[in-house]
This record gives structure tokens, C-alpha cells and sequence, in this order.
């Protein structure tokens, strides 16, 4: 095992040390195997088995909960197969509340990352702490306090009723757009931060040779500090999009029958004894399958953009 | 106004600039109340300490700071409050600024671009400023892929590329080493006198700015100490600090026992009177210094009647050179430096005692 792991100590330093370095790297690799690998594969294959009707699985091969996932069969299954929207919809519906979240964490992120990147040395840290303040608190409480904060006779309403904004209040509880405002509030610090540290390392001298050269303000941010600072943009987008397309929570609280996501649907199949194992295991692999897809698609572009010297 | 017409008008003109830092108590001066002009078609240097200025003043004239007080002129054009981007001036910038994710070629042409030239126009330009700093074989490499030279010539095509009215060079040569430095300085000289394009040059190496300069700007504390041809602020410095930082120089404590038209007869200590030059005015009785620089001594066996005599210290050898620190009768310190040329000439050894003899012409005199 050590040294398959060793790429890059061959020769003379494989022997002891080879070994040392096996034993070291030993307690990552056990935790990783068992609380990251081992899970994942336990889901991949239930979602393959038989679903038992007090929860659990029946230890049977099964094709079931993919086909459930994709086909209606009727009520008793025995009609002939037609494509069963219903879970396509809830997929697709989580692609995109993840997607305007993520534009949402990105529009609001970068300036704010940009704001305390460009603060002297002293204060940042002042700044970044206060960024993280509200993350201190359980995302369930914050999630509920959100719910209060926006219902139809919340603060939200009431505010806006009183500076004669509106006359009415308008509904934003158990609609989308409250969907999205939860997971916006859920995951911003995870586009901050990246943009943050990628800003930081940023020379703002590339910004002034930028000017010197005749750019406007809005093409040096454009054309010179966006692309330099893209990975961390990256990063944020990825970080916030991934949690984003799973949760349950937001969803949960905020939303409505109309607004049901993916990660709800699946948090129910595991619920009490109503659900069923088998195809939120299926409906889990699915989700992961397209996050990885995402994501490979993401880092052949990286390494593309590498071989052309970036 | 703002016709170019070489070495006959003004292409920079900095009036009562003042620049402060900060507000109140805590504020900072970096520059103190600086006026010079710049010709046009001249290599202009900038020089000083770190912290004197110099590269404020440079900001300035980009554009990147904003002047407390006082007027930037460019080729008789009032231009302290137009913003960087609409100012006919291009930077080259000390750790070179190139943009990480562009080709060389891309770098070089950002600023045409920018300027909204033709895409053939850009190319053509593009390649041409290329070849002035022979990186033609390089137009499709990223910044990471050029040595420290290499990234330093991609930087001044970049910035010579737009064909600004001035060029300003912050410390350029700095971050390179010591070869590349001295072969980029003929090359930068040779740059500035085909493109007839104006440079103004900021560096803190003395040596740099004696080898390129047309004018030499010396700058201290935010205040311009002396404006001047190399010749002029080397033998002929106005005050102490000019002086001493630029080349060597000895500081002898001297009383004025004569005053001519051009010259003073001072007296070191007994010793006999020696004739200096003045920098300002000055009065028999007074008081002050005379700058003598190393190469302009030398040192013998003491003979009867010599008044400046002291013992040798040391003797180092710098390859060209011999240096011998001599400590005086007085107490003064005194360097003196020989060429090597002959057979070691200096007849003295570290301990002898010896006799210093300064060469007619060398001491000035400097009224602080």
C-alpha cells in the first residue's frame, strides 16, 4: 500500500520512509474510506435492492427505484411505460433554484469579497469574522427566522407597508423566489470566501497598468480582473451550486408543494416508516452522478486552459 | 501647444506640486512644493531614496495619484484631473504588471485595442514593438513562460506600443540581475533615442542614472534637492545630501578664508589653504564642508612640511581599485581610491602613517 502511494519518492528514500509515509497517510485514508466512500457505496447498492414496506431494503436485486424515477407504470404497474415527469420536474426545478441561488450568492458575494479584500490589513479580519457571525448559529434556527422574517405579517411586510412601499403585503413565503432568498442566505459566506482569498492574492498593479492603457473601469474589471481572479469565482459558484441542488431544508421551511426539491424528496424516502430506501438511494446516485458530470466538465476545462499556458 | 517638436518645448511641466497623505496629525508629505519642467525628446531621471518621492511624483504624472496641490502640464495641456485611462502617458511598472492571462502578444496589444485601433493596425504595431525588443519568436507565450528579462522587455513594448507622448519607467531595471541591468540600460538609451519618445525614469541606483540620464532629478524627503546633467550634480553638487548620495564622497570640516568670483580658499584644520568651487554664497570666516571625492586623492609617505597626514587603516582591494581608509590626524575618516593601473603605487601599507594630497580642482565647498 505504501508504496503505491509513493509517486514520488522512488529510488533510495521508497524504503523506510516509503513505509513511514503509508503509516502516516493511514488515519486520512481510514476516514475517508469510512465515512466517504463507504456510505456512498452502501446507497449505490441499495438503491439497487428491494425496497421493504416498513422501510429498510430486502436484500433482492432490483432495477425498481431507477425505473420508478424515470417511468410511470400505473398505479399497479402493469400499464405500459410513459415517462414520469413528476421527479424529471422536481430535478429540474433544483438544477435551476440552485442555479439562481448560486447567481444570487455570486452578484452579492463578489462585491462584498472585493469590498474586504481591498480593506487595509487590520480591518480585514474584522470584516471576514462578521461575514461568518451568522453561521455561528444552527442553519435550522436560521432557516426559521427566516420564515418569520418574510411571512405576509412579518417585519419584511410590515416595513414596507409602513414606508408606503406597498399596500398590501406581498406573499413571498412558500413561493420561489423565498427558496431562493433561504439558500442565498444558506451558502453566501461559501462564495465570499473563495473570492475573497483569490482577490487578496490579486496585484492591484495589473488594474492600474490596465487603466494606464487606456481600459475604462468597466473593462479592467472585465477584461483584467475577472479572468485573473476566476478561479476563486470558480470555487464559490461550485461550493455554493453543489449544497445549493441538495438541500432540504430551505426548501422545506420556505416553500411550498410548488417549490419541492430535490433534497426534500429524498430526506422523505428516509423518513419514518413510509419511505422508500431503494429509490432515494437512486435518486441520491442520480444527483451525484450529475454534480460529478458538473464538475468534470469544470476541471477538463481547467487543465485545458492550462495547456494553453494559463 | 502639443506639437511635438524634439528638444524644443516643454513635454512635462510639474508646477508647486504638493502631496500629502492622510488627514490631520497623521498626515504624511511626500512631496513638498516640487516644480520642474521635462524637454521633450529627453531621457529624465528621477532619483532618490526609497521614501523621497520620486515614484509619487511618477504616479502623479500617470494619473494614479491625486495632487494635494499644484498643476500637471503635458505638452502645455492642464491634465491633473483626467483620469489615468485618457492621459497620452504609458507606464512601465517595476514588478512589470503584465497581464498573467494574456499572450505576450495579447499584452502588447491591450493598449491599441484599448484605444480602438484596427484589428490589421494593432497587429502590425503589435509585431513591430515585438522585434524593437527582440522577443519576436515569443508573440504566443503567457507571461509565466518568460525569464525576468524577458517579462521586462514584454512590458516596455506593451507600454511604447500606443506610442504615448511620455513614457514613465518605475524602477524598471531593479528586480534583474546585474548583467541584464547594465546591458538593459544601452538598450533603454538606445530605445529612447530612436523612438525620440520622452522617458522618465525613477530609480534609487545612482550608477543607473548617471549612465542614461539626459537630466537627473535628485530627490530627498519629498523636496527637489538639484537638477542637473550627470556631469553637473556629480562634480558640481549643491548641498551635502546631493553629495553624498550621488557616488562616494568625503566630508572635510573646513573655515572660508577667502572668497573670489567663482572660487573660496578654505583651510582644513593648519593645513595650507586649498582653492574650492561654491555651491551658493558664501563669506570669509564662515564656517562649512568640502566634499572631495575618493578618486580624487591620493595618499604618499609623509615629507617634511605635508599638513593633512594621518595613518592608514586599511587598504581594499576592488579589483579596479584599491580603496585605503585613512583616519586622519584630525579624527576625520577620509577614503581615498587608486586605480589599479601599475604596480601597486600607493607606497603605503595598513599602520604607516601617510600623507593625503588633494588634486587641484576636486574640493567644493557646500554652505548647508
Amino acid at each position: 500500500m505504501a508504496g503505491a502511494l509513493n509517486p514520488g519518492g522512488g529510488g533510495a528514500a521508497s524504503g523506510v520512509f516509503g513505509a513511514l509515509r503509508g503509516w502516516l497517510l493511514a488515519p486520512s485514508l481510514i476516514v475517508i474510506g469510512f465515512f466517504l466512500l463507504a456510505p456512498v457505496c452502501m446507497m449505490l447498492i441499495y438503491s439497487f435492492l428491494t425496497k421493504d414496506f416498513r422501510g429498510g431494503v430486502i436484500w433482492e436485486f432490483s432495477l425498481a427505484a431507477y425505473d420508478q424515477f424515470i417511468f410511470d407504470r400505473g398505479l399497479f404497474g402493469d400499464e405500459p411505460p410513459k415517462i414520469e415527469w413528476i421527479y424529471i420536474t422536481i430535478f429540474w426545478r433544483s438544477i435551476w433554484q440552485a442555479a439562481i441561488a448560486t447567481i444570487l450568492c455570486l452578484v452579492i458575494g463578489f462585491p462584498t469579497a472585493y469590498f474586504i479584500a481591498t480593506r487595509p490589513a487590520a480591518t480585514r479580519t474584522v470584516w471576514l469574522f462578521l461575514v461568518t457571525i451568522p453561521y455561528w448559529v444552527n442553519l435550522l434556527i436560521r432557516t426559521v427566522s427566516m420564515k418569520f422574517l418574510i411571512r405576509d405579517t412579518g417585519p419584511l411586510n410590515e416595513w414596507l407597508i409602513q414606508f408606503g412601499v406597498i399596500d398590501t403585503p406581498i406573499h413571498v413565503i412558500n413561493t420561489n423566489i423565498a427558496v431562493q432568498l433561504g439558500l442565498f442566505y444558506s451558502y453566501l459566506p461559501f462564495m465570499v470566501l473563495p473570492i475573497y482569498a483569490s482577490v487578496e492574492r490579486y496585484n492591484f498593479a495589473l488594474s492600474e497598468a490596465a487603466r494606464d492603457l487606456y481600459a475604462s473601469r468597466w473593462t479592467t474589471l472585465r477584461e483584467v480582473l475577472l479572468p485573473t481572479v476566476k478561479p476563486g469565482i470558480v470555487a464559490g459558484c461550485i461550493l455554493v451550486f453543489v449544497p445549493s441542488l441538495g438541500a432540504f431544508l430551505a426548501p422545506d421551511l420556505l416553500g411550498g408543494a410548488k417549490t419541492f426539491m430535490i433534497g426534500s424528496l429524498i430526506e422523505e424516502q428516509f423518513k419514518g416508516n413510509a419511505g422508500n430506501w431503494p429509490f432515494g438511494a437512486a435518486a441520491s446516485m442520480i444527483l451525484l452522478t450529475v454534480v460529478l458530470i458538473v464538475l468534470m466538465i469544470y476541471a477538463r476545462q481547467q487543465s485545458r486552459a492550462e495547456e494553453r499556458g494559463h | 501647444m502639443g506639437v511635438n517638436e524634439p528638444g524644443s518645448s516643454t513635454a512635462v511641466a510639474i508646477t508647486n506640486i504638493v502631496k500629502r497623505y492622510g488627514i490631520g496629525d497623521a498626515s504624511v508629505l511626500a512631496l513638498n512644493d516640487v516644480s520642474l519642467e521635462i524637454q521633450d525628446n529627453e531621457f529624465f531621471t528621477l532619483l532618490g531614496p526609497s521614501g523621497c518621492g520620486k515614484t509619487t511624483l511618477l504616479r502623479i504624472i500617470a494619473g494614479f495619484e491625486q495632487v494635494t496641490a499644484g498643476v500637471v502640464h503635458l505638452y502645455g495641456e492642464e491634465i491633473e484631473q483626467l483620469p489615468a485611462n485618457k492621459r497620452p502617458v504609458n507606464t512601465v511598472f517595476q514588478q512589470y504588471a503584465l497581464f498573467p492571462h494574456m499572450s505576450v502578444l495579447e499584452n502588447i496589444a491591450f493598449g491599441l485595442r484599448m484605444l480602438g485601433k484596427g484589428k490589421a493596425e494593432i497587429e502590425s504595431r503589435a509585431k513591430q514593438m515585438l522585434d524593437l525588443v527582440q522577443l519576436g519568436g515569443f508573440a504566443d507565450r503567457r507571461p509565466a513562460q518568460l525569464s525576468g528579462g524577458q517579462q521586462q522587455r514584454v512590458a516596455l513594448a506593451r507600454a511604447l506600443a500606443p506610442a504615448p507622448k511620455v513614457l514613465l519607467l518605475d524602477e524598471p531595471l531593479s528586480a534583474l540581475d546585474l548583467k541584464l541591468r547594465q546591458a538593459m540600460r544601452v538598450e533603454l538609451k538606445q530605445i529612447q533615442e530612436d523612438t525620440g519618445i520622452t522617458f522618465v525614469f525613477v530609480t534609487h541606483d545612482q550608477e543607473e542614472a548617471l549612465t542614461m540620464s539626459d537630466r537627473i532629478a535628485v530627490m530627498s524627503s519629498g523636496e527637489l534637492q538639484q537638477i542637473g546633467t550627470a556631469h553637473e550634480v556629480y562634480e558640481e553638487p549643491r548641498n551635502k545630501f546631493v553629495a553624498g548620495f550621488i557616488g562616494e564622497t568625503n566630508l572635510l570640516d573646513v573655515t572660508v578664508e577667502e572668497v573670489r568670483a567663482d572660487a573660496a580658499m578654505c583651510r582644513v584644520g593648519d593645513g595650507a589653504p586649498i582653492a574650492c568651487s561654491v555651491a551658493g554664497n558664501t563669506t570669509k570666516g564662515a564656517r562649512g564642508h568640502i566634499s572631495i571625492r575618493p578618486e580624487r586623492m591620493s595618499v604618499s609617505k609623509p615629507k617634511r612640511g605635508d599638513k593633512l597626514t594621518g595613518i592608514v587603516d586599511r587598504l581594499v582591494y576592488l579589483g579596479t581599485d584599491t580603496q585605503c581608509l585613512l583616519h586622519l590626524d584630525n579624527g576625520t575618516e577620509i577614503t581615498v581610491r587608486a586605480q589599479n593601473a601599475h604596480e601597486s603605487t600607493l607606497g603605503v601599507g595598513p599602520g604607516d602613517r601617510a600623507a593625503l594630497n588633494i588634486d587641484a580642482g576636486a574640493a567644493r565647498l557646500l554652505v548647508d
